[in-house]
């Protein structure tokens, strides 16, 4: 996956939980039955689920990194999904390393019914220990992201980045058109608008994101620290690192 | 509630059909009694309860939908007034809103001080916009969030209320960040230390609901929903019509029978044979009791074991395969 080359150390990634598939607990038809869908979706995306997961190193700093994926079945959260992010985070916890969960979903996954919706609260309580514990979660918002998982773990990051322009929001631009019979800003819920409304803490290009990451992994991890090193906005130059590892 | 002032829904029909004809009979009795038309009587009568309980044990889970958003069911504020009627209202999020959608309180139920939050829907149309027709804006959430840390403080155990068909999706509820309050709550519900127990008495609007609703006991009124989508919203997207609602409630397995046996719901709670909206004093002390019982229960765990109970409960939910790894070969 791209995603996790243009983040991890060449070589660090090991990924987790590859082996979990997805199971049809409603017995799901609509026009197609649940399984069908399912060998679809890997079909068109190469993926198993709609998220990896795994650990690596990020500028030698050891991470847990999750990955949604939206070209996997939307992006959206079933039971495997909530499982591998579950796992992960205690994985993360148990090794008190630093967490980082690149989001892009449509929502919860319909064709698992009420058991979508309890990954919301799955994930959530699981983060709610390494919350705790003092752990850092690190929480990008990609275009687009939606639904269940802007409802949960996507919006509990102890820093939340997006990517510019990406849209992510809880509820979409055209059902809230038809609630309130207006037409919306163009700017709705993207990046920027999720920042001047105090909803993310920074917008950051994916080419300064491994950079961003890591600064950011760097200065929670060593609080006496005296200079942050985050690049600067106008020339790409670093701040100057004072620490040692 | 007075019996004739309900009104039937669609699946009733049949029965509010054959109760006229009862009624006219009735009437024609008062003029002249003779013994056929004492047995025709009697016989409509038998009828009439045999085509409740015909009707009443075979619904569909559109049915129960109906049921659950009966114009006339019981919403929070009559459950709470019947547990305790001088219960204290508290307001506000004490940031610059009170929700009208999110009701809360301190009560008395048995021997146990409680505090209940609820969504609330509104009655008259007045009501109902002032409610937005129960669906809470992230004010609402943060209330109850004010809540939740008020009982965690105390040692006060909590009981949420919940019927709603969802979050509210508006453009104010979507920069005060609806999506955060329902993930803040589904956190910090997760850590509490004190006894929850959540009750869907109507609908379960998706994360709009579980909001409120991350528990040590959820339990269900016997017609009351639960879904991750509503099964209009369902029907248009999957089946890509407004009219397959019938059929994405079947598939969505949203009744609390089946939120039961999917291992979500703890107990399902009977409701008056036609439903809530038939007799109120009724539902809202089959409710207590149920509570009742629950706290005593829970009240048996410490505090680190009731935040643990919490977890594993939502820790195992989920249904999926391990199968033999096949790692991705990345570089």
């Amino acid at each position: 996956m791209q995603r996790i080359e243009q983040i991890a150390d060449p070589y660090t990634f090991v990924e987790l939980d590859a082996g979990l598939s997805s199971a049809d607990p409603l017995g799901f038809v609509d026009s197609e039955p649940y399984p069908k869908r399912l060998v679809e979706a890997t079909r068109k995306s190469g993926l198993t689920e709609s998220i990896v997961t795994g650990t690596c190193t990020i500028n030698k700093a050891p991470l847990a990194l999750g990955v949604m994926d939206f070209g996997h079945f939307g992006g959206s959260m079933g039971s495997v999904v909530g499982e591998k992010v579950a796992r992960l985070i205690e994985h993360a916890l148990a090794k008190r390393i630093a967490l980082c969960i690149i989001s892009s979903s449509g929502g919860a996954r319909m064709q698992e019914g009420i058991l979508s919706l309890m990954q919301l609260a799955k994930t959530s309580a699981v983060l709610q220990e390494f919350h705790d514990q003092g752990l850092l979660y690190l929480s990008v918002l990609t275009e687009p992201t939606y639904g269940g998982v802007t409802a949960s773990f996507a919006m509990l990051g102890d820093v939340i980045i997006a990517e510019p322009g990406a849209r992510v929001g809880f509820a979409g631009r055209r059902v809230i058109e038809q609630t309130i019979r207006q037409k919306l800003p163009a700017d709705f819920q993207t990046a920027e608008y999720l920042l001047a409304h105090g909803q993310v803490d920074m917008v950051i290009e994916r080419a300064r994101l491994k950079d961003t990451l890591s600064n950011l992994i760097e200065f929670h991890q060593h609080p006496n620290h005296s200079n942050p090193s985050i690049p600067d906005e106008s020339n790409g130059k670093k701040g100057q690192a004072l620490s040692t590892r | 509630m007075d019996e004739k002032k309900i009104t039937p829904l669609e699946f009733e029909k049949p029965l509010a059909m054959l109760a006229q004809q009862i009624e006219a009979l009735e009437k024609q009795l008062g003029t002249g009694l003779t013994p056929e038309l004492e047995n025709d009587l009697h016989r409509l009568n038998q009828q009439y309860d045999q085509l409740k309980k015909s009707i009443y044990s075979n619904l569909r889970g559109i049915d129960h939908l109906a049921l659950a958003r009966h114009p006339q069911r019981p919403y929070t504020r009559d459950y709470i007034v019947r547990w305790d009627p001088q219960w204290v209202e508290m307001h506000g999020d004490r940031q610059g809103s009170d929700d009208p959608a999110m009701v809360s309180g301190l009560l008395r139920i048995f021997e146990f001080n409680v505090i209940v939050i609820g969504t609330q829907k509104g009655r008259t149309i007045r009501e109902k916009q002032h409610c937005n027709f129960g669906m809470p804006q992230p004010e609402g959430y943060r209330k109850a969030l004010r809540l939740f840390r008020h009982a965690e403080k105390f040692g006060l155990p909590i009981v949420n209320l919940i019927d709603t068909p969802g979050a509210y999706p508006g453009l104010s509820a979507e920069e005060h960040n609806q999506a955060e309050a329902i993930a803040v709550n589904l956190r910090e519900l997760s850590g509490l230390t004190v006894p929850v127990i959540s009750i869907i008495t109507g609908e379960g609007g998706s994360g709009g609901a579980l909001a409120i609703g991350v528990a040590n006991r959820i339990l269900m009124l016997e017609h009351s929903v639960y879904s991750v989508i509503s099964p209009e919203g369902c029907a248009s997207i999957l089946w890509r019509s407004a009219d397959k609602v019938a059929e994405a409630c079947q598939a969505m397995k949203m009744t609390a029978r089946e939120i039961r046996e999917l291992g979500v719901a703890d107990e399902v709670v009977s409701e008056p044979l036609c439903g809530a909206q038939h007799d109120y004093d009724f539902t809202a002390s089959q409710l207590k009791e149920a509570i009742g019982r629950h706290l005593r229960d829970l009240s048996k765990l410490t505090p680190k074991e009731l935040k643990k109970d919490r977890l594993n409960k939502f820790r195992k939910l989920g249904a999926f395969i391990e199968g033999e790894v096949k790692p991705m070969g990345i570089a």
